[in-house]
């Protein structure tokens, strides 16, 4: 009876263990937590959203402050517009910031940096960041670096 | 002339048998599902099977996990390096062991550690007729024996997986920011930011579930089926080490272009 | 072939063909086996002996015919009815077929703790009493790979006992016995049977063990049945029987190894009839 009993007591360790790996990975180690900031929602249109994805980062000054929600084809534009939610910690983003889509690293994923511009107003609910630059597509900086060089 | 028509023939003859092999495969896949639920009525011979397929198998997973963290931090290090690219480093590491090293690796060795135990100890119970002693009791062996053997296998091979990949994750931070330096928030960062809870974790565990499923079938089939001779029992239990690793990365091609898109 | 029913009967195996791929292994068999008593039956290894055991079993089935067991048609029954009947059977298997897992204690309490809801203190009453019939209870905390080939195979004679069948199978029971353990068995099957009113079948091809203690004895070859009878009977029937005679002296030449070469020619030889 005694060995059955450690044997039960091991293997319930062993599945606490198994779980516990997974869920720390699940909710500790991934997007999971930040996955769902609650925040307010502004948008802002790309001419190229590059390797932009949903859920990637929104960042000012290098920090997370928020997350892609959707990306979608304005029906008119034909840009992109992405709708970002912002955490409501960060409610005084002047009207008049910039929104850039940079790459982490050489590789490395896409995000949105925001850049705060000098508007007395904040950005609201609802509003969006007119000033974009699109993301820098690696192929044509190659190509461009390639091109240059070859005219050397 | 007479050799190609031979080579095709024998060619004809292995698919045939293979088709064969699937099929009958089939057929006992049905048979048992019809006592999977009803082995829970004796949830201690699951605990047991689990125990022998599961705990017995950690120390290798975890040995095996660390040192696939430590290579892969390395390997990642060496290459990310060139590109300025350092800090993403724990995310490589991270989605290679959580999308596929975890599930495909701890499979692998779970079929050669567990899987070929199980099919051989089938097998034994089937040659000293012990399986037969037990239908002769009117207890069903599917139920008694074999039902809880897979039971074992399908849930270790998920727990084992992503325990797996944990270890190498954490393999990876000593090689890569213990002794390589690589900055310590950007290693736990990038992962936090680029690793998606359920297409990553998630994805990952579905597919070592899969994986669990497809080796404790094979496992339980090759040692049911087994031929009851010393040879026959050698043959079934390298047979599920072969069809066990062909089925895991078979499979995991499968579900890696339908998971991760194409 | 006679068509007669005999109600003392306990089990019938009624115009019996069964193959296994292209190999013949009964064909057209009758046999019938009385309530209450012992009957070997002998022949030749690789005469489906085993597969006699596994037809009333209901481990396989026949291709044609019918095997009933006190009345009940083995070979058609559902898998419940066919459970139930199993229950009232007890197999020694030729090697014993012990759990090696478990302890000789522990394999003789399975089928209680399988099929009755009775306390445990009862069922070690239970398997200690089995165990003393068969003079092991010394052995009962042993495993299987701690006993000798005679004790694993009354240690499986007890578990086979556990649930006091009606019908006791034996597979072979005296293969690979020293003469002291095969004393023993013979002397438990006899006894067991005689005290507790089962029908016994013993499976063997030990000649002058199986005459010793039956009651009926029927000898099959080439998927026939050579004679049958009881032993007095069946030694008489050797005049009319080749084979019969060759299996009963252990002559190394005669019909029968024809008939492992060639079955026509063994029917040629006078194999056909089985009288």
């Amino acid at each position: 009876m005694n060995v059955q009993r450690g044997v039960e007591l091991v293997v319930g360790l062993f599945v606490l263990a198994g779980i516990a790996a997974l869920m720390v990975m699940a909710l500790q180690w991934s997007n999971f937590g930040a996955s769902r900031v609650s925040g307010y929602e502004v948008t802002a249109r790309f001419d190229n959203v590059g390797g932009l994805t949903v859920q990637s980062p929104v960042k000012l000054a290098g920090l997370t402050i928020g997350r892609v929600d959707s990306i979608e084809i304005h029906p008119e534009t034909f840009q992109a517009e992405v709708r970002m939610v912002i955490d409501d910690k960060y409610d005084n983003l002047p009207t008049d910031s910039f929104a850039n889509i940079y790459t982490a690293g050489l590789l490395g994923a896409q995000y949105v940096e925001i850049s705060p511009g000098g508007a007395i107003e904040s950005l609201e609910d609802g509003d969006r960041i007119t000033m974009t630059q699109s993301a820098i597509i690696l192929e044509s900086v190659v190509s461009k670096f390639l091109f240059d060089k070859a005219k050397e | 002339m007479k050799a190609v028509v031979d080579a095709i023939a024998r060619l004809g003859r292995l698919f045939l048998d293979g088709v064969q092999h699937a099929g009958s495969m089939a057929l006992f896949a049905v048979e048992l599902a019809w006592v999977l639920i009803p082995t829970w009525t004796r949830p201690r011979d699951i605990l047991q099977q689990v125990y022998a397929a599961g705990v017995l198998s950690l120390v290798i997973i975890l040995v095996a996990g660390g040192f696939v963290g430590l290579v892969l931090g390395l390997q990642g290090y060496n290459i990310l390096s060139n590109f300025n690219a350092s800090e993403s480093l724990g995310v490589m590491v991270a989605l290679s062991l959580v999308r596929e090293l975890g599930p495909v690796v701890a499979a692998l060795l779970f079929a050669g550690r567990a899987g070929s135990a199980i099919t051989a100890e089938i097998a034994l119970m089937k040659t000293t007729e012990q399986l037969a002693a037990l239908e002769m009791m009117a207890v069903d062996p599917l139920r008694r024996v074999i039902g809880p053997r897979f039971w074992g296998a399908m849930i270790s091979v998920p727990l084992l997986a992503a325990l797996f990949s944990l270890v190498g994750i954490v393999g990876g931070y000593l090689i890569g920011v213990v002794v390589l330096g690589v900055d310590q928030a950007s290693y736990w960062g990038q992962i936090r930011e680029q690793m998606e809870a359920w297409d990553d974790v998630g994805g990952g565990a579905i597919k070592s579930l899969a994986f669990g499923a497809v080796i404790a079938l094979i496992s339980v089939y090759e040692g049911y089926r087994a031929e009851p001779t010393a040879s026959g029992m050698a043959r079934a239990t390298t047979q599920t080490v072969v069809l066990s690793s062909l089925a895991v990365l078979g499979l995991d091609f499968v579900m890696t272009a339908f998971m991760f898109g194409a | 072939m006679s068509e007669r029913r005999d109600t003392a009967a306990m089990i019938e195996l009624d115009g019996v063909r069964f193959a296994r791929g292209e190999q013949v292994i009964f064909d057209n068999v009758d046999m019938r086996f009385p309530r209450g008593q012992v009957t070997a039956v002998l022949g030749p290894s690789g005469t489906g002996k085993t597969t006699l055991l596994r037809l009333i079993g209901g481990q396989v089935r026949p291709a044609h015919g019918r095997v009933l067991v006190d009345g009940i048609e083995v070979s058609r029954v559902r898998r419940k009815a066919l459970y139930a009947l199993r229950r009232r059977m007890g197999v020694l298997f030729q090697n014993g077929a012990l759990f090696t897992d478990l302890t000789v204690g522990e394999n003789v309490a399975f089928p209680l703790r399988a099929h009755s809801r009775l306390d445990e203190a009862l069922i070690e009453r239970i398997v200690l009493f089995k165990l003393e019939a068969v003079g092991l209870r010394s052995a009962r905390e042993k495993y299987p790979a701690e006993l000798s080939g005679g004790m694993a195979r009354r240690a499986a004679l007890a578990r086979a006992m556990a649930l006091d069948p009606e019908i006791m199978l034996y597979d072979e029971p005296f293969a690979g016995q020293d003469p002291v353990s095969m004393g023993v068995l013979l002397r438990l099957i006899r006894r067991l049977n005689d005290a507790l009113g089962l029908t016994s079948i013993v499976v063997t091809h030990d000649v002058s063990e199986a005459l010793s203690i039956a009651d009926q004895v029927i000898v099959i070859a080439g998927g026939r049945v050579i004679g049958r009878g009881t032993p007095e009977e069946v030694r008489a029937q050797r005049e009319h029987e080749p084979a019969l005679a060759q299996f009963l002296d252990g002559a190394a030449e005669g019909p029968l190894n024809a008939a492992e070469d060639e079955a026509p020619l063994a029917a040629d030889l006078g194999l056909g009839g089985d009288r």
